[in-house]
């Protein structure tokens, strides 16, 4: 032990000469590489806007010299994703309709395509959840009610040619018995009646026994006399709880009056065979498909 | 403000460092740390694990493109990412304890900055000679030998960075394939870019930059800073007994001879008697050298040793320095150590807890409910079964509900699943509710589903509702 501690001068440090108020600045020289490396990337940086896109113009940006293009590796990788699915995509054009859901790879591909068709061109009716909009005239596609069929092959035709659009479409019309003075208004309310009658709803029993006559005259062939429907003509199923245009009073008498006439396009001039083949697939494992 | 004079450089030549060969304890240790954790890096991604014949049989592999990453018996699947952030976190905790109790023990002896430049130095030893002949070769002009001795050097030296930057790319794909696909050129250019990136970066990090990273690119020295207190161990300088300095034997004279050893053997190139520095990384090497010359001049060891702050002060009243033990064992180290433990405890019982069948069922929402023709409510779910075996495994469903439910699976006859062996599936599962019961009529009713393993007793299940007519909100 040293009787008295001496104190070390501690080690001199340059100052840069700087002082304000007294209060003078270290100077710990950093690395000169370090300097080197920062004028490095300046260099670096300058070549990157020659070599790549960079600066904005009035139209677009300089194009760089090696021609980097983000939206050609879009489409680069777009042709790369088509080229891979060609294989299963000839599959399934080729595939039975009905054998789709037995090969595990095939649906897989085929309801992911089919989900994604759907929500590029169906959605925009039917809902994004294929739900439709109920009372509106756009189907839901997830019940077990269907106006032209729900097997795989009916399906498939409905989207194919669409209802009501063009020559090959799925076609029927139903007359305007209130609008074309086929009915009068008696006769519209008292039938109105009756059909409220065939699904259970409330009803007035006396006008609808009226009405039960205008119905077998005017409205069973299409409708059938217990009001099931006729899928071979798009006649919807009168007995039942689904109502495109909506059940009530008004909504029916409405329907009666004037008809509708819904539509909807066809989609062979828009989609490929396999991509119409995926989304009759996916709409048919909605929870509908018979 | 004076402007007569120039302002000095803001830069400076870095000034090379030539670290002295030396023996003791603390480089022995350093020896033995550098071979556990080199093995540990290199031989790691050649073990060999059997997990069948459906997944790799890598003992630890990070399968970015699948997403899994699997250690040992241990399988880790995308959705338990927790563990790895876990992990982590157990790291940054352990960095905080061991900072705390010994200062910057990961700097001195575990960081791969450390383990490398030490490698890269043996390395120069071997080819360049010791401090003075390196001294030398480095002040001579350019001649055969120098050419010849860097060439060799740096060759080394590369070779060394390869095999770093080769080693790293094995653990993320099978290691025996990748090396053949590698020296056949078959392996993926991001393989080549990676191995080049990582063997440029250890040949500079370690044969050149050396303690320019620690110094001024890595942010981990400040931080320590923040985890130090006065009962913190560090290397430093007893000055109260080395100064003044000088030569032996002479009246008044400590005990420190400026033999100037502990700065020739310092990697960072710093002389500990000016106390403890920024650019100290605490490796011990300063205290093998000064107790080896204290050892031939017949003082006592340990001038340079590890003690605290607040042993100086104990040292210069004459008291004994308190005991390591009484240093490490502190409100913050065991602070430290109980978030650590309680971290891993939590991580370890997660694992044996963790069920082999993983359910998710997920109301769909578009549309809540579906009328069906009779006036029935159907609810869709969306359910996701992940079978972590390595075998195909068949799943029963069932459902139970105060009220009466109906259950039907999309595309499959009957209530069982087969789910192949590591896959995930999803299945649109049916509940419908009979036209005018309670579940149909009422806005929600409580379900759970149940999933049972065929042939197995694992059953697990998952909690839902199912959406009535009051459930309209539009």
């Amino acid at each position: 032990m040293c009787a008295k501690p001496i104190k070390k001068e501690p080690r001199q440090v340059e100052t840069t000469g700087h002082q304000w108020d007294g209060i003078e600045e270290y100077n710990n020289p950093l690395p000169r590489w370090w300097v080197w490396v920062f004028y490095a990337t300046i260099v670096w940086g300058i070549g990157y806007t020659i070599a790549y896109p960079a600066w904005p113009l009035i139209k677009e940006a300089t194009p760089g010299l090696l021609g980097a293009s983000t939206r050609a590796d879009v489409k680069a990788e777009i042709k790369a994703f088509d080229d891979a699915n060609a294989a299963i995509k000839e599959r399934l054009i080729s595939a039975d309709l009905d054998a789709i859901g037995a090969d595990p790879e095939l649906a897989a591909f085929a309801s992911r395509a089919g989900a994604a068709v759907f929500r590029t061109n169906c959605s925009t009716c039917h809902g994004s959840g294929a739900a439709g909009f109920e009372g509106k005239g756009y189907p839901n596609l997830l019940d077990n009610d269907w106006l032209w069929g729900g097997t795989m092959e009916d399906i498939h035709l409905t989207i194919t040619h669409g209802i009501r659009h063009n020559d090959d479409s799925r076609y029927s019309e139903m007359p305007k018995f209130g609008a074309d003075g086929i009915l009068d208004e008696t006769q519209v309310a008292q039938v109105v009646e009756h059909v409220l009658s065939l699904s259970g709803q409330e009803h007035d029993a006396a006008l609808a026994a009226e009405g039960a006559t205008i119905y077998l005259d005017n409205c069973s062939s299409c409708h059938m006399e217990d009001g099931s429907g006729e899928r071979a003509l798009g006649a919807p199923a009168l007995n039942d709880q689904i109502w495109l245009y909506g059940g009530s009073r008004a909504a029916v008498t409405e329907s009666v009056v004037n008809a509708r006439f819904g539509v909807m396009p066809n989609w062979n001039e828009r989609l490929s065979e396999d991509a119409i083949r995926a989304v009759a697939f996916y709409v048919h494992g909605l929870g509908g498909g018979e | 403000m004076s402007d007569t004079e120039s302002p000095p450089s803001l830069y400076a030549a870095r000034e090379p460092v030539f670290p002295r060969r030396v023996k003791g304890a603390f480089r022995t240790m350093k020896w033995w740390i550098m071979a556990v954790t080199l093995g540990i890096y290199y031989i790691t991604p050649w073990l060999r694990w059997d997990r069948g014949p459906a997944l790799p049989d890598q003992a630890v592999l990070v399968d970015l493109a699948n997403r899994r990453f699997f250690f040992f018996m241990i399988e880790i699947w995308p959705h338990e990412f927790y563990f790895v952030a876990g992990l982590l976190i157990m790291a940054g905790l352990g960095l905080f304890l061991f900072t705390s109790a010994a200062g910057r023990v990961w700097c001195g002896y575990a960081c791969p900055q450390t383990v490398w430049t030490d490698l890269f130095i043996l390395v120069e030893r071997w080819i360049e000679g010791d401090r003075n002949a390196r001294l030398r070769l480095h002040r001579q002009k350019w001649n055969g030998e120098k050419v010849r001795k860097r060439a060799v050097k740096w060759t080394v030296w590369f070779l060394i960075g390869l095999a770093t930057g080769g080693a790293w790319i094995f653990y993320f794909t099978d290691a025996p394939t990748l090396l053949r696909d590698l020296v056949t050129g078959e392996a993926h250019p991001v393989a080549y870019t990676t191995m080049l990136i990582l063997t440029l970066t250890t040949f500079f990090f370690g044969g050149f930059a050396r303690e320019q990273i620690c110094i001024y690119a890595c942010p981990w020295p400040r931080i320590q800073a923040a985890m130090m207190d006065e009962d913190t161990l560090t290397i430093a300088y007893r000055d109260w007994r080395g100064e003044p300095r000088g030569k032996q034997n002479v009246a008044g004279n400590g005990d420190c001879i400026d033999c100037m050893a502990c700065v020739n053997v310092c990697p960072m190139g710093i002389d500990i008697r000016d106390g403890q520095q920024m650019a100290c990384i605490t490796c011990g090497l300063c205290i093998d050298a000064c107790n080896d010359v204290m050892d031939k001049i017949g003082k006592p060891r340990d001038l340079i040793g590890y003690l605290a702050l607040t042993d100086e002060t104990r040292e210069r009243a004459g008291l004994p320095p308190k005991s390591v033990w009484a240093h490490v064992f502190r409100v913050r180290t065991m602070l430290y150590t109980v978030l650590w433990a309680g971290i891993g405890i939590g991580l370890i019982v997660a694992l044996f807890l963790r069920s082999p069948i993983d359910v998710n069922v997920t109301p769909v929402r578009n549309p809540t409910f579906v009328t069906l023709a009779d006036g029935s409510i159907r609810n869709a779910y969306e359910l996701r079964l992940r079978n972590m075996h390595g075998a195909d495994a068949e799943f029963t469903l069932s459902v139970t509900s105060e009220a009466q439910l109906d259950l039907a699976l999309e595309g499959v006859e009957g209530l069982t699943v087969t789910v192949p062996a590591n896959q995930t599936m999803s299945q649109r599962v049916y509940l419908t509710a009979p036209a005018g019961s309670n579940a149909a009529e009422e806005d929600r009713t409580r379900v759970r589903f149940w999933i049972a393993e065929e042939g197995t007793t694992n059953r697990v299940h998952h909690d839902t509702l199912f959406n009535g007519k009051e459930n309209r909100h539009d």
